[in-house]
């Protein structure tokens, strides 16, 4: 692995304020919106982060109301995927599911998001019951909303009930309004409505950045795996651009609930707008960091450069690359769409945070990029990323290795409303399926997935998005196919569930973990869902080597999912936190945590709400919504240990060709790991020793995680770890555990 | 464009003047009485001769100010609007000169704008400005 060095001179030259325009159709529209509900009220700015008021909005019967933010929602919750699951707790029953009208989708910033002087500061978080998993998903998410939410007044958005009609949600925090629209001939698409809202709500060219737009797009409706795309004004390139919240299908919900679009119009943005105790230590924290970018970041990730998307090469030099549907970790074609393609495709002279003060700019883009299918075919368009997941999963994954492809998946994905990270690991299953002979042409009603193939690829979205065919299938996700592909008998049952890969319904993000144990656990034994937020630990484990034993593995199981879902009570995002670290980083102890960084957060979140903490402190507030969560799920009829088996493709070699293609790793393993001799035996009973040895490390794994995490053995937090967090003052929380104890 | 330029063989970097420069750039430009807040800062060296710490409108700043706060004025100095200003303080940090300013009392920074008044008022003639060619923008 060689460090990459950026050459401006060859970033491809490419004007990124030109794109085909959508604004001609714009007054038609507005004329046919009709307002269903409009209701005054006073907007309100946070005083230490918290404005402590919460906007309830039914769309079925219109209802508008405010609620407080208590004391003990801040002292428990925090903020934003915290309260987000304590009004989920309060709106579902163990019995309901995503599509009844009970099932909310709540938007909540937390207390430092919208802080304009640290990287990362402007996230949102979005929580709902998952269509895929019928358990909460939680998903953290930039763009501009959720801080102009808060600046308009509120702390957290629930939106409940199903509308039989189409309708816009309009919040004008300026002005005082909220106010229900039936949106009838509103288009269908992300990049084509967020950019036709934001000028409809905009009163002029310099209140375009005060303007959000939350939507989704065609595919969200007819498949399980819809996502939320969550817009802010890009100056630079004079355009509205996304974030997505992505995973667990959110926008499925939204579409559902026939809600079409969430606009907010915030008031301008200024540096003090959360009103913190102490702007000082903010300002000072802000600039060192920002410092720190520009010193470190061309040394190390260069994420102004390449955003994510600079862990490519990396991951495959390791082989943790996904291949082919995690078979393999690595491709020689990888070149064709690794970062040093990738910056000279982004445009380099652009601003690329998702929200102010990101100095870390990760938000790449990709301009003038000419649609060559589908029904935008010929227009010229500007793409998000690739981001590092885009690039494995509807690349490499899927063994897509033209840019131009995949930057048109990417495209796709996006306004279409599906996650591409589901997208991509349902589409490596498909075609391995096809490879396997379990679908043929005919079973895909003609759709070649042959490795590589895009364009069918692509043909399976457009389905998807017009509800027809195999792309209506393969929309359910990997769970629902796994269960379809069986029950017609199309091939082994065994087979099928070692390769589909997906742990409580949700895909796996794109990450190899076969080798690694620490994130084979970061990915099954998640609250959520197999997603890297939670325990991204395979570069700790894998490439840093900073986790060498049982222990330590066990131990950052423990630690960082905790540590991590405190990004998402907060509202900060998680790649400032180790994308760049301080140069004497490695000669601290710990240097995993990077402790200066956990610092600056512990300072930030004192400095802003006022309440001092320390990082055991940090800890402990994550460690009450993270038990929280567990017991949601226990309740909602997951989150035990059955649910946290992983599919064995994510444990080790599935398929002969797999084992073989590593044979001498494998063989040696067999020496060294599991004390045999391999000579003589034959692939399928070397491949017999793996999985019983790997499924054997896994449940070890699974039994020191849980007795680390305080959990029975069976997965569920005991009476005494509920105390200890104070989460017995919740006496359903103790009920729901009380039945599994 | 205007760029303010010092020379240390007539800068005595405050030892036999007041640093009439800082002071009056502190109450002229940013009407403070503090010349910690002025966008000049002359530090001096024990072993002799001195430090300037001066913007020289290299536009660094403009390129990653998010809310185009930042743009040059017809004279090529780069200004900020403070009404569109965000505070976020990136123009700070990546300044490499470190001469964007900070004042605790405001949200919004400040730097140079190459009015000249500084210039003036040094009473060894050690500040000037000169004209030079406006740098093409860097990728930062
Ligand atoms: S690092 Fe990237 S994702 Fe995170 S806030 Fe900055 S721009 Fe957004
Ligand atoms: S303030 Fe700094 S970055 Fe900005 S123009 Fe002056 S020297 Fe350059
Ligand atoms: S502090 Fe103001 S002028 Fe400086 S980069 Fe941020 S928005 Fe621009
Ligand atoms: S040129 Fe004007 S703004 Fe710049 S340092 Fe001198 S007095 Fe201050």
């Amino acid at each position: 692995m060689s460090q990459l060095v950026f050459d401006p001179s060859k970033v491809m030259s490419i004007d990124h304020t030109k794109r085909t325009e959508y604004l001609d159709g714009l007054e038609a529209i507005r004329a046919a919106h009709k307002v269903l509900k409009e209701i005054a009220y006073t907007p309100s700015l946070p005083d230490k982060g918290y404005t402590n008021r919460s906007l309830y909005v039914n769309v079925d019967t219109l209802e508008i109301k405010e609620k407080p933010v208590t004391q003990q929602m801040k002292d428990v919750f925090i903020g934003g995927r915290g309260f987000g699951l304590y009004h989920l707790w309060n709106a579902v029953k163990p019995t309901t599911r995503w599509n009844d009208p009970e099932n909310e989708i709540i938007i909540s910033p937390g207390p430092v998001s919208g802080m304009t002087q640290y990287a990362g500061t402007g996230k949102s978080l979005v929580v709902s019951l998952s269509p895929q998993t019928d358990i909460p998903i939680d998903s953290n998410v930039g763009g501009f909303y959720g801080p102009l939410l808060k600046f308009s007044g509120f702390d957290a958005l629930e939106l409940q009930g199903k509308s039989e009609k189409d309708i816009i949600l309009f919040i004008d925090g300026q002005k005082g309004i909220i106010r229900i629209e039936e949106a009838p001939t509103d288009p269908v698409d992300s990049h084509v409505l967020a950019e036709i809202l934001t000028h409809m709500y905009a009163e002029n060219e310099a209140d375009l950045p005060n303007i959000s737009v939350v939507s989704t797009g065609a595919a969200a409706e007819h498949s399980l795996i819809g996502m939320l795309n969550f817009s802010f004004y890009d100056r630079r390139r004079k355009c509205v651009r996304f974030k997505q919240a992505g995973r667990g299908g959110i926008g499925t919900v939204f579409r559902n609930k026939r809600i079409r679009a969430l606009v907010i119009r915030g008031p301008k943005v200024a540096g003090d707008m959360n009103h913190p105790a102490d702007p000082e230590t903010i300002a000072k924290t802000g600039i060192k960091y920002h410092k720190e970018i520009r010193e470190n970041d061309p040394h190390q990730c260069m994420m102004r450069r390449n955003g994510t998307a600079h862990i490519v090469e990396i991951m495959d030099a390791y082989d943790l690359l996904p291949v082919h549907n995690f078979q393999f970790g690595s491709h020689p074609d990888v070149h064709k769409i690794d970062s040093s393609y990738w910056q000279q495709r982004c445009t380099q002279v652009t601003v690329d945070g998702c929200w102010y003060g990101c100095s870390m700019a990760c938000a790449k883009g990709a301009d003038g990029l000419t649609v060559q299918t589908g029904p935008y075919k010929g227009h010229l368009v500007s793409v998000d990323g690739p981001e590092y997941e885009n690039a494995a999963g509807l690349g490499s994954n899927c063994g897509v290795f033209d840019p131009d492809y995949l930057l048109e998946l990417n495209f796709y994905c996006d306004t279409y409303g599906i996650c591409t990270i589901t997208y991509g690991t349902l589409t490596a299953f498909v075609m391995e399926c096809y490879q396997r002979g379990i679908l043929n042409r005919e079973r895909t009603g003609g759709l070649e997935m042959t490795w590589g193939n895009a364009k069918d690829d692509l043909e399976m979205m457009h389905q998807m998005a017009r509800g027809e065919g195999f792309g209506k299938i393969a929309g359910m996700g990997v769970k629902k196919m796994k269960e379809y592909f069986i029950q017609q008998g199309w091939g082994d049952a065994q087979l099928i569930n070692d390769i589909g890969m997906e742990n409580k319904g949700l895909e796996y993000s794109q990450y190899m973990s076969k080798e690694s144990l620490a994130q084979q656990g970061g990915y099954a034994l998640t609250n959520k869902g197999p997603q890297h937020d939670e325990a991204w630990l395979i570069f700790m484990d894998m490439v840093n080597k900073q986790l060498p034993t049982f222990e330590d593995k066990a131990e950052a199981l423990y630690y960082f999912p905790l540590f991590r879902t405190w990004f998402g009570l907060n509202g900060f995002c998680k790649l400032p936190w180790n994308d760049v670290v301080p140069a004497n980083n490695s000669e601290q102890p710990e240097a995993h945590k990077v402790p200066e960084h956990v610092q600056n957060y512990v300072d930030l979140f004192s400095a802003t709400t006022g309440i001092k903490i320390s990082k055991e402190d940090l800890i402990m507030q994550s460690a009450k919504v993270y038990n929280f969560q567990r017991v949601f799920n226990i309740r909602m009829g997951k989150g035990l240990r059955l649910h946290d088996a992983a599919p064995y493709r994510s444990l080790g070699p599935v398929t002969k060709e797999e084992y073989e293609s590593r044979a001498e790793r494998y063989d040696q393993q067999i020496i060294t790991e599991m004390g045999l001799d391999p000579a003589g035996n034959t692939t399928e009973e070397k491949m017999a020793m793996h999985r019983q040895w790997r499924t054997g490390r896994f449940s070890q794994l699974m039994d020191a995680v849980y007795t680390r995490r305080g959990w029975t053995l069976d997965g569920v937090p005991t009476l005494a770890r509920l105390q200890e967090l104070g989460l017995d003052a919740f006496p359903e929380v103790v009920e729901v555990v009380k039945q599994h104890l | 464009m205007r760029q303010l330029v010092i020379d240390f063989q007539k800068c005595d970097a405050g030892r036999n003047c007041d640093h009439e420069c800082e002071m009056e750039c502190a109450i002229k430009v940013f009407k403070v009485d503090d010349p910690a807040q002025a966008a000049l800062q002359i530090k001096a060296y024990e072993e002799g001769g001195g430090h300037a710490i001066l913007c020289d409108q290299c536009g660094d700043c403009v390129v990653v100010c998010p809310t185009e706060a930042l743009k040059r004025n017809k004279l090529g100095v780069v200004m900020i609007d403070k009404k569109i200003c965000v505070g976020c303080y990136m123009c700070i940090g990546f300044c490499e000169k470190e001469a964007f300013m900070r004042n605790s009392d405001w949200i919004t920074p400040h730097k140079c704008t190459s009015c000249g008044i500084c210039v003036k008022v040094c009473p060894h003639g050690a500040l000037s400005m000169v004209e030079v060619p406006e740098p093409a923008p860097r990728i930062l």
